[in-house]
């Protein structure tokens, strides 16, 4: 808990972006988690992402489930619409949101164990479904908000605060995901802000469901010598093996990436995105070649991280099932609710 | 299999040696900028806490004078402070000085005293100015025996004589210079030194030249001469003012020059009858060498300052001044605002009674007989040694406006303590460059969950303004103060302004976790984590890149985890704390830096060569 508020200063030459604001006005409240918890760098390269997006804050939405991931909804972005609902159940409320109002950019945030253990269901449909969000899933190997519980993600053998060893295989979100249909994986770590931004600002703009797994350790119950979320243990055995960067359309792919390695991936706004793989035999473009990558370095004890799968070419949710692409509360409410006798209409032609 | 092969750079800037005593000082911007380093914070905290006596003891101690600075000084320290880089205004610190001088109790028993047992040797000081008195100041108490020899009837030196009473009262004058005089100074008035070879001959042990810059510059046009009578030297001027000797001017007075003392006199005319007063200038506002405030206090009383007019002649009929000619200027400015061309682009007259010529001072040492021993160099001024004061008498210092022209009275006080550490080198037959190093003592601030040792939370108020004596009741008498000192409300506000740049931000590289939560909870942007390079494309790699080369880049060593490094804007960090509050593992904590800048009294114990 904290008592102290960040003052807002208006820096004589702070950045503005296209908008003409400043990351400031990308922030929200005071956030009230644990000094050093790795969910704070995630919020902060969130509002980064936003801001440098120069997406007019009251444009997106922010949902989230519970735990202490799923709070920091309020720390960034406080101009933005939001909701944090019951835990698990993110994923429904995204969908039925993203259904109603194409228009929005939306942000998901949850936790490993809002999503991996009660959420598992909502979180695997929405996959299959395409859901036009980006879905951040801020991966600590406990329950924060309950006092450290190993959550559905920790490792075999990862030890608790107290000592006690985890003996159940973990649920990896990446390859679950790339299992189930995901077109944009993406695993990072919350130290890493300059991979992380990029990434954000990539998924945001994919066409589709986008994951990005974030590790972001629990400084208070998983960061002793023994877990393998804590800070020690990814700055060790963590991999970046896919930087991915968003590039605008409006602006020109730059050279400076050495020939062959960059690959531009187009998108659906006319920007792109720029993969530079970091390890040359890795193709994100590829989903069964990435799973077995993934499966042989994860066994390695290796934490392979960056834009590990990307398929811009399958629709997403509102293509698929035909929804309009106009945001509902813009239609007059005859129209919107055709009543009861339209009704009767629509249901007698499937009898 | 680690992490980023790129971030593990061995080259790159090597640590920031945080142990040199500079280092912590620069961070105190307006300490460093002091000539004589007074520890502005510490002494802001004290008046916070209303402890004035304390701040006022605090002060004294590095600038002798906080009555009168508080008043007066130039105040170098004030457009050095750090608060104007987040905001418009610098933190009144001057001000904040007076009310430490106008709110202590009666101090004088903590003041430094005559000792019992005086040590031989006899010092004598030459004008008693603020550089003699601090001289005074710091080797009476040692038991030097200081005889002070001054011309005039009242000491002071142009503090006296030419700082006009409605901006510096006799009263706080006398308070300060009595002080020094209790500690068993010897002061004799209407006693100038005419010959140094006399003085010489008297057999002092050290003689300390505190005789200023008194002679005014002189503006050789045509009817100069004719129209003598009513065309004043500025510093002459005032003084005969100071001594009641003028008690009256013209109604219509041209000042001319555009300097400290160009105010003086124009507000000084208006004191003794002058209705109509332009400061003339030769050249545009930006070059201007008066402080803005005094220009702002003269405009407040009504008088005009007129740019780009240069001086040609004196209009003189019937053997009286009536008027001058000015060649009206224009001037070619580059980008940058240096004059890069001048033309004339026309003449006018402009009616005047008096004319008081402000155009700068010159030293006058026609009392130092060419033969004395001492050799002088350029312009005619004796060759002295920057650091110790000597001249190339071993046994004679200059000090003040006396050693290399005219600056203020902080310099004179600085050059003071500096010379007397000289004097007593020299009296103790040791090397007169032998100094104490500076050094810096850190103490953590914390005092719990979310409690500091001072006051870390950024208080946005705005500079509180002085309030002035209204227009009319000013010009009743002389030596009506203008300025009335902060209220009790404006103190409180003002003193939170203060940043508290002394407390500052040490950093423990093997304790951080690269948790970056320091990165995210900075107000200002000014820290980052990232691979070490050089300096330029690091100061590059802030969110607010740091752009002001002036100040430093503090960079860590190597990072436990990934081998990258902290690195740290100093030129806008807000010393709030929250990197440290926020810190799990206090890899940064909020540490009091005392700079400590030793004057003679600590050569007496301490180990000097
Ligand atoms: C109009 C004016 C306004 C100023 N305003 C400010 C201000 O607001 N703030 C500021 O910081 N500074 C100001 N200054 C500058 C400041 O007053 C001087 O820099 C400072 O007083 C210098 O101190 P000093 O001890 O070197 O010499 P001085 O103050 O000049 O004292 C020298 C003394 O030596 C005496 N003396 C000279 N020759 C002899 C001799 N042969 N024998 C015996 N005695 C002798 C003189 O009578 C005088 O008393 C101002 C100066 C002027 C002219
Ligand atoms: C229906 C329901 N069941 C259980 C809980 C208790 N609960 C609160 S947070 C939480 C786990 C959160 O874990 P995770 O999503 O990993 O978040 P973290 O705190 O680790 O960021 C649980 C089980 C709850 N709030 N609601
Ligand atoms: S309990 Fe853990 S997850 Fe929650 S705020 Fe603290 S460090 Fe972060
Ligand atoms: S004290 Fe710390 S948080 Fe505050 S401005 Fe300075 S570096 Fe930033
Ligand atoms: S908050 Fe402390 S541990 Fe975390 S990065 Fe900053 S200094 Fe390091
Ligand atoms: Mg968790």
């Amino acid at each position: 808990m904290t008592s102290f508020a960040k003052p807002h200063i208006n820096l004589k030459h702070a950045k503005r972006n296209a908008l003409g604001l400043t990351r400031h006005d990308y922030e929200g409240a005071m956030s009230t988690l644990c000094a050093g918890c790795g969910h704070d760098s995630v919020t902060a390269c969130m509002a980064k992402a936003f801001f440098e997006l120069s997406i007019e804050p009251h444009r997106a939405v922010k949902i989230s489930g519970i735990g202490c991931s799923s709070k920091t909804t309020a720390y960034f972005l406080s101009e933005s619409h939001g909701n944090n609902t019951v835990h698990g159940r993110m994923p429904s409320v995204a969908t039925g949101a993203a259904a109603a109002n194409a228009g929005l950019t939306y942000i998901g945030v949850s936790g490993d164990g809002d999503s991996l253990s009660i959420g598992m269901g909502q979180f695997a449909h929405a996959i299959r479904r395409n859901v036009n969000m980006l879905y951040m899933l801020e991966n600590n190997g406990v329950y924060g908000l309950t006092k450290g519980q190993f959550s559905a993600s920790a490792d075999i053998g990862s030890k608790s605060k107290k000592g006690e060893v985890n003996l159940s295989p973990p649920i990896d979100p990446v390859t679950l995901a790339l299992s189930l249909g995901a077109t944009f994986v993406a695993r990072a770590f919350s130290g890493d802000r300059e991979q992380l931004v990029p990434l954000i600002k990539a998924g945001l703009k994919h066409n589709g469901f986008g994951l990005i797994d974030v590790i972001s350790p629990c400084v208070s119950f998983n960061d002793h010598v023994g877990s393998t979320k804590s800070y020690a243990h990814t700055y060790k055995y963590y991999h970046p093996a896919v930087h991915a960067d968003y590039v605008p359309m409006s602006e020109e792919i730059k050279t400076s990436y050495a020939a062959g390695e960059a690959v531009p991936v187009e998108l659906h706004d006319g920007g792109s995105i720029v993969l530079r793989k970091l390890d040359e035999d890795y193709d994100p473009r590829d989903r069964g070649a990435a799973y077995a990558q993934i499966a042989e370095r994860d066994a390695k004890g290796e934490i392979v991280t960056g834009l590990l799968y990307i398929d811009e070419s399958r629709e997403d949710m509102a293509a698929m099932n035909k929804l309009t692409s106009r945001p509902l509360n813009t239609f007059p409410y005859d129209e919107l609710c055709p009543g009861s006798d339209a009704l009767t209409a629509l249901q007698k032609g499937f009898r | 299999m680690n992490a980023p092969d790129g971030w593990k750079h061995k080259e790159g800037v090597p640590p920031t040696n945080t142990a040199d005593p500079d280092y912590f000082h620069k961070v105190v911007d307006c300490q460093w900028a002091c000539p004589a380093h007074t520890p502005v914070p510490a002494y802001i905290r004290l008046i916070a806490q209303g402890r004035f006596s304390d701040a006022y003891i605090l002060n004294r101690e590095s600038n002798v004078f906080p009555g009168i600075l508080g008043r007066v000084c130039d105040r170098p320290c004030e457009p050095a402070c750090r608060r104007d880089r987040v905001e418009d205004e610098p933190v009144a610190i001057c001000r904040l000085k007076r009310v430490a001088a106008d709110h202590k109790d009666d101090i004088t028993d903590r003041l430094p005293k005559k000792p019992d047992k005086m040590n031989g040797k006899r010092i004598a000081l030459i004008g008693a100015g603020p550089a003699s008195f601090t001289v005074a100041n710091d080797l009476a108490p040692l038991g030097y025996e200081c005889t002070i020899f001054e011309r005039f009837d009242v000491p002071g030196g142009l503090m006296r004589t030419n700082i006009p009473a409605f901006r510096l009262p006799e009263k706080v004058l006398a308070e300060e210079l009595g002080y020094i005089l209790d500690m068993g100074v010897d002061l004799r008035l209407n006693t100038p030194v005419s010959s140094m070879k006399a003085l010489l001959a008297e057999g002092y042990d050290a003689i300390f030249v505190g005789t200023g810059a008194p002679k005014g510059k002189e503006l050789n046009l045509p009817g100069r001469k004719e129209g003598g009578a009513n065309i004043h030297i500025g510093i002459d001027w005032l003084e005969s003012v100071a001594f009641e000797h003028t008690k009256s001017i013209g109604k219509k007075v041209l000042i001319i020059g555009v300097g400290n003392t160009a105010m003086d006199c124009c507000r000084t005319s208006l004191r003794l009858g002058a209705r109509d007063v332009k400061v003339m200038a030769r050249k545009p506002r930006s070059f201007f060498k008066a402080s803005p405030w005094e220009l702002e206090d003269a405009e407040a009383e009504n008088v005009e300052i007129i740019v780009n007019h240069s001086p040609k002649s004196f209009v003189v009929e019937k053997g009286t001044l009536v008027g001058m000619v000015f060649d009206k200027m224009e001037y070619q400015l580059d980008e940058k605002g240096a004059i890069i061309g001048q033309s004339i682009i026309g003449e006018e007259m402009i009616p005047c009674d008096d004319v008081i010529l402000a155009i700068g001072q010159e030293n006058a040492f026609e009392w130092i007989e060419r033969d004395a021993g001492l050799e002088f160099g350029k312009w005619d001024m004796p060759v002295v040694d920057e650091m110790t004061f000597q001249s190339t008498v071993p046994n004679v210092f200059f000090g003040g406006d006396a050693a290399f022209g005219p600056k203020n009275i902080i310099w004179a006080v600085e050059h003071g303590h500096q010379a007397a550490i000289s004097i007593h080198q020299f009296c103790k037959e040791r090397m007169v460059t032998g100094r104490l190093s500076n050094e810096v003592r850190l103490s953590s601030t914390k005092m719990g969950m979310f409690e500091w040792r001072y006051s870390n939370s950024f208080d946005g108020a705005e500079r509180r303004v002085m309030p002035h004596v209204e227009l009319a009741k000013r010009f009743k008498d002389l030596d009506v103060e203008v300025e009335l000192g902060f209220t009790p409300e404006q103190t409180a506000t003002e003193v939170q302004r203060c940043l508290n740049c002394d407390v500052q931000t040490v950093f423990d590289a093997p304790l951080c976790t690269e948790c970056d939560a320091c990165i995210d909870i900075c107000p200002v942007d000014c820290l980052t984590i990232t691979p070490n390079a050089d300096e330029p494309t690091l100061r590059q790699r802030l969110e607010t890149p740091a752009v002001n080369t002036e100040q430093a880049l503090f960079v860590s060593e190597a990072l436990p985890l990934t081998e990258r490094v902290m690195i740290k804007d100093e030129n806008i960090c807000l010393h709030c704390g929250l990197c440290a509050e926020r810190c799990p593992t206090a890899a940064w904590d909020m540490q009091e830096s005392e700079i400590i800048i030793h004057h003679v009294e600590d050569m007496v114990t301490g180990a000097a060569k």
